[in-house]
């Protein structure tokens, strides 16, 4: 090699080196504009204002524990016991819980030497340790209190309504009602609802106690009671589970099923004709390109919303998918095995059962597993859309915005049952076409 | 082994081709009972569907052609307005992909570290990769929806809650697919960084990353079309975008189907554009590595 060579080669290297700087700087500079720019097109620095920060609190403190509401009517007079405030979750008659005592002056002890008292004449006195006593008197619509001038910020008021949020609960007062809050940690009557025998009772007392019922066996009683829970509706949510893996199941599997006779005429090696061949290519790309959104939208208007819907979506779009993937995979059939079954006098239908099935069923059904896994997170946004499923009770629950408890148990719902699909069609993927190594 | 089968030879014909008749039926027995259980739940499944399904099946069935004819007949009629409209939705399909870009982004660079911490012998704590791998499961079974809606709540409609929602998902997924190829990867240029001293992000960026790139980029382009796919159907839910529009636009039903119909055009091109691009580039950086 002479020196010209060599200095032309060092030239050359270092031409290339220098491309190679720029690219790695050039790269990152990208990326780092591109992030300058989403940072105002996004308004991030707006966020700030629009965010609410008492919306994440409650978010935070009510996904783990559960409030007992303590009403008082200011017309009737009448008080009710409720968790959460539901009517579902009220206190029957004659039971209320243990920190609220007395007859005509209703005592609410809400722990932490808070308490609240319930007067008659729709009066409402409140104790709250380092400040003075609050003294409410409702009348009509309006409210007069003994509240200085400079309220401390746990203290909101005005002639109309009262708040005062302490650590240990939460007070509201209008004309019409008066409201004590009492917050505790769990989720309340995840089990059994108040109006339920077997409330309150430990897994010994149901499994091996006395009949609780007189009608039925503690066993069978308790299951029914839990499984028909008004507040927490087991029953609704397994269904809702249910919907959402059918869903998938129906979605996947009828698009495998559609795609698998479409591929063969996708497919270069099989399908003579290039005029069906590019027809059938351009189908899937339609189907795949107008995506699980629309479809959902076109198919809900003309079957309504529900399972069926979200199921042919996912069957629609998967299609596409299936067919193109499909069909790559019987472009790469080894052509050695159809001719040794073909050299047995086998038929066209013979030839492609035991010369092409054989070479391409592990690569589908490792796809369509895959999918399967994949469309069960699909099925939980598009139930959200059609109404259909736990997408659907996700967002009703946090539409409602304050059953964050709910919300907080399906999220694990769906986090679980995702985690399960997932393990499922791995394991099935094992059964059927052995681990990968 | 060998002489057991050869003092067995003489008699062994018959008995071979009997055990393999029985091993025949019995894998076609398996393979009817099989396929006659997959029948059974795909027609039973599809019965439920139907049921708690509001419209039947059958009824609906040529109904769906309706709709689409209505979007577009309207569509046609108006077709003058259809370029303004295009032009009006534009800064939402710009702000749909503006999500999936960033979210891609952002998840690739958490797959990434999630990949390299999780995987065996390039793992910078050994003790912590069953954490990391916990990590980016829980990460890759939220579904979008689910942080998208909480995150609404918390942080008000728009863009900002959808990007993160996708941005987690994206990072578990990718980080389950760049630790399969990271497995993969030659040890012996990490070594050799190590003998000179390298730190663990040298060693990861010199001795790791060029043997992965093609891969990762090729994932993260895949990543990419899908997560176009999920931001507009986040839109539909209040995440901004152009989702936000379509539903917007259908809740106002006959006389607005011709916006409808743009943003029907807007999507479905973008998708198919951003389909073709990405799948052109994953087959040359493919082409590239098999060379």
């Amino acid at each position: 090699m002479t020196a010209v060579d060599l200095d032309a080669t060092k030239f050359e290297a270092e031409k290339l080196f220098q491309r190679k700087r720029m690219i790695g700087f050039a790269v990152p500079a990208v990326i780092a504009v591109y992030f300058v720019y989403i940072f105002f097109a996004f308004d991030l620095p707006g966020l700030a204002g629009r965010a609410s920060l008492d919306n994440a609190v409650t978010l935070a403190s009510d996904s783990w524990s559960h409030k007992v509401h303590v009403t008082r009517d200011n017309r009737s007079g009448e008080i009710t016991y409720a968790v959460e405030g539901e009517r579902k979750g009220a206190y029957p008659d004659g039971m209320r819980p243990d920190w609220i005592s007395g007859e005509e002056t209703i005592t609410i002890d809400l722990g932490g030497d808070h308490i609240v008292r319930y007067l008659s004449d729709n009066r409402t006195e409140i104790e709250i340790p380092g400040f003075q006593l609050i003294e409410v008197q409702a009348e009509g619509r309006s409210l007069t209190a003994n509240l200085p001038d400079d309220l401390p910020d746990w203290i909101s008021a005005s002639g109309r309504r009262i708040g005062i949020t302490t650590p240990e609960g939460r007070i509201t007062l209008t004309g019409a009602r008066t409201e004590v809050f009492n917050y505790f940690p769990g989720w309340e009557l995840f089990w059994f609802t108040l109006d339920s025998p077997y409330h309150g009772q430990g897994l010994g007392a149901l499994l091996f106690g006395e009949r609780l019922d007189p009608g039925r066996l503690n066993i069978s009683g308790a299951i029914s009671d839990w499984w028909n829970n008004a507040m927490w509706r087991h029953k609704d949510v397994a269904w809702a589970i249910g919907e959402t893996i059918l869903m998938a199941f129906l979605g996947t599997m009828g698009a495998a099923i559609i795609a698998l006779p479409l591929a063969f005429l996708a497919a270069k090696r099989f399908s003579p004709l290039m005029l069906l061949r590019a027809a059938t290519r351009r189908l899937f790309d339609f189907v795949r390109g107008v995506d699980a959104l629309i479809w959902t939208v076109v198919l809900a208007r003309a079957f309504g919303p529900g399972p069926l819907t979200g199921a042919l979506a996912i069957l629609i779009t998967d299609t596409g998918t299936f067919g193109k993937i499909f069909s790559e995979a019987l472009e790469n059939v080894d052509q050695r095995q159809i001719e040794g079954v073909s050299s047995t006098g086998a038929k066209p239908l013979q030839r492609y059962r035991f010369g092409v099935i054989p070479q391409v069923v592990p690569v589908l059904l490792a796809q369509i597993l895959y999918f399967l896994e994949s469309n069960t997170r699909s099925a939980t946004i598009i139930g959200a859309i059609t109404g259909g499923g736990i997408g659907l009770m996700l967002t009703q629950a946090i539409q409602t915005q304050k059953d964050w408890e709910e919300v907080a148990y399906y999220i694990v719902l769906i986090i679980a049952m995702v985690m399960f699909m997932d393990w499922f069609s791995g394991w099935l993927r094992g059964k059927l076409i052995g681990r990968k190594d | 082994m060998a002489d057991i089968s050869l003092s067995d030879a003489p008699q062994s014909v018959v008995s071979i081709q009997s055990a393999y008749m029985a091993q025949v039926q019995r894998r076609r027995l398996y393979g009817g009972l099989t396929l006659l259980i997959f029948v059974v739940l795909m027609v039973s499944g599809f019965n439920v569907a139907e049921d708690r399904n509001a419209g039947g099946f059958w009824d609906g069935l040529h109904q769906i052609g309706d709709y689409p004819a209505d979007v577009l007949s309207e569509a046609w009629e108006k077709r003058a307005d259809l370029p303004g409209l295009i032009a009006k939705y534009f800064p939402a399909l710009v702000e749909t992909v503006n999500i999936a870009a960033v979210s891609t982004l952002i998840g690739a660079i958490g797959g990434l570290f999630l990949s390299l911490l999780g995987t065996r012998g390039l793992a910078l704590w050994p003790r912590l990769i069953p954490l990391f791998r916990r990590i980016s499961d829980i990460m890759r079974a939220v579904p979008e929806i689910v942080i998208a809606l909480v995150l609404i709540f918390v942080l008000g409609g728009g863009p900002v809650p959808a990007m993160i929602a996708i941005a987690i998902h994206t990072a578990g997924a990718l980080g389950k697919m760049f630790s399969e190829v990271a497995e993969n990867a030659d040890l012996k240029p990490v070594e050799g960084l190590a003998s000179t001293g390298a730190t663990w992000s040298q060693r990861m960026l010199l001795g790791v990353l060029p043997q992965v790139a093609p891969n990762y980029v090729s994932y993260t382009l895949l990543r990419f079309e899908i997560n176009i796919r999920a931001s507009a159907i986040l839109g539909f839910v209040g995440a901004g975008g152009l989702g936000y529009e379509l539903r917007n636009s259908m809740a106002w039903g006959p006389g607005r189907f011709d916006e409808a119909a743009a943003i029907f055009i807007l999507l479905f091109g973008t998708i198919v554009f951003f389909d073709q691009v990405s799948s052109r580039y994953r087959n040359r950086l493919a082409e590239g590595q098999s060379q």
